[in-house]
């Protein structure tokens, strides 16, 4: 148990900035394409956990992510991240996220991401969880995030089914 | 040149040095920061996840990792925790007179038993927690900023500093390892810091 956390935290980190890029799961969803969803496993006990997605707003009209849901966890809320020197700050973007038209949006480790509070059940490496992210114009959406390592800055590449 | 004008030059010269190792005697005995020496010293009074005193004393004997975060942490106490992991992996038999603490700063929610759950998969990192004003102590000790951040309702999260901390057998601060430094590079720390 101890050692393969260990082991995928640490082959986590050796892939560490390699990039991804065609994945199974990509969803065009009006004028936004929402790319590659993940989650990072929760460690034993782990209350709260992270997701992430890039999103692409191909419109000529901005888009907002207003809010997110997950039946996994008692709240789900948009977050920013920032390190300042060596300080974490967290925010809640209490107003969501703009999508400007025409432009990339990324969620990721270390910046925006999606804030599950209240984890009803731990968030286990090669599973998928659904969340349901609301966008002002577009809608709501259902996309399912690929759990990865728990050190992971990817998705964990191509997944077949 | 005159003899003179060497004299001069020679003087100018000796005075020049003078003036430098003044200086350098000012700086290495008055104006150098005493923080590197005194950094972590503190009467702080803390416990750990199975009850035992935690203070200043708890970090003599033996090399130690000191972290402090909070257990409703998103991201980098959770990535700090399985990158620690990593490394006692990577060291093996090596690391095994290396200490680690995961420190919160968040003692109203991470009890004692919350810490223990919370580090417990790792084998080798102790949770420590403790009262509001010895947490408090502790982070003034080691220059660690944390304050909480209300989020909705009851609800808040916490900014924190995310270094973690190397402290040698003497209970000295040694340096630190930033968040998400390379594997290679805090393994090279960890090894520094084990044969100091």
């Amino acid at each position: 148990m101890i050692r393969s956390f260990a082991r995928s935290a640490f082959a986590a980190l050796a892939l560490f900035a390699s990039a991804s890029t065609a994945f199974a799961h990509d969803i065009t969803f009006g004028a936004l394409e929402l790319n590659a969803p993940f989650a990072r496993a929760t460690l034993p006990n782990a209350p709260v956990g992270g997701g992430f997605l890039t999103i692409v707003n191909t419109g000529d009209t901005d888009d907002r992510l207003v809010s997110v849901a997950a039946d996994f966890a008692k709240q789900a809320q948009i977050h920013e991240m920032a390190m300042e020197g060596d300080v974490m700050k967290m925010r809640p973007l209490t107003d969501g996220l703009v999508i400007p038209a025409g432009e990339t949006v990324i969620l990721q480790p270390g910046g925006n991401h999606l804030m599950f509070m209240g984890l009803t059940q731990a968030l286990v490496e090669g599973e998928t969880v659904p969340v349901t992210l609301t966008f002002e114009k577009a809608g709501s959406v259902v996309v399912d995030l690929h759990i990865a390592a728990a050190s992971a800055d990817a998705p964990a590449g191509h997944m077949g089914h | 040149m005159s003899l003179s004008q060497i004299r001069t030059v020679l003087w100018t010269l000796v005075a020049v040095a003078a003036l430098g190792a003044t200086g350098l005697y000012v700086y290495t005995t008055i104006a150098r920061p005493a923080q590197a020496v005194a950094l972590g010293q503190g009467d702080y009074q803390l416990v750990t996840a199975s009850g035992e005193p935690f203070s200043h004393d708890s970090l003599l004997g033996k090399p130690s990792m000191l972290f402090f975060g909070f257990t409703h942490c998103p991201e980098v106490c959770p990535t700090s925790l399985a990158e620690m992991a990593a490394w006692y992996e990577t060291l093996g038999e090596d690391a095994k007179d290396l200490n680690a603490f995961f420190i919160s700063v968040d003692p109203e929610r991470d009890t004692a038993e919350v810490i223990g759950d919370y580090v417990n998969w790792t084998g080798r990192v102790t949770g420590v927690t403790g009262s509001i004003e010895e947490v408090a102590k502790a982070a003034r000790a080691w220059g660690v900023y944390y304050e909480k951040v209300p989020i909705e309702g009851e609800d808040y999260t916490m900014d924190h500093t995310a270094s973690v901390f190397l402290v040698n057998a003497e209970g000295e601060f040694e340096g630190t390892i930033a968040y998400r430094e390379s594997a290679d590079t805090a393994v090279a720390k960890l090894r520094r810091l084990l044969a100091s």
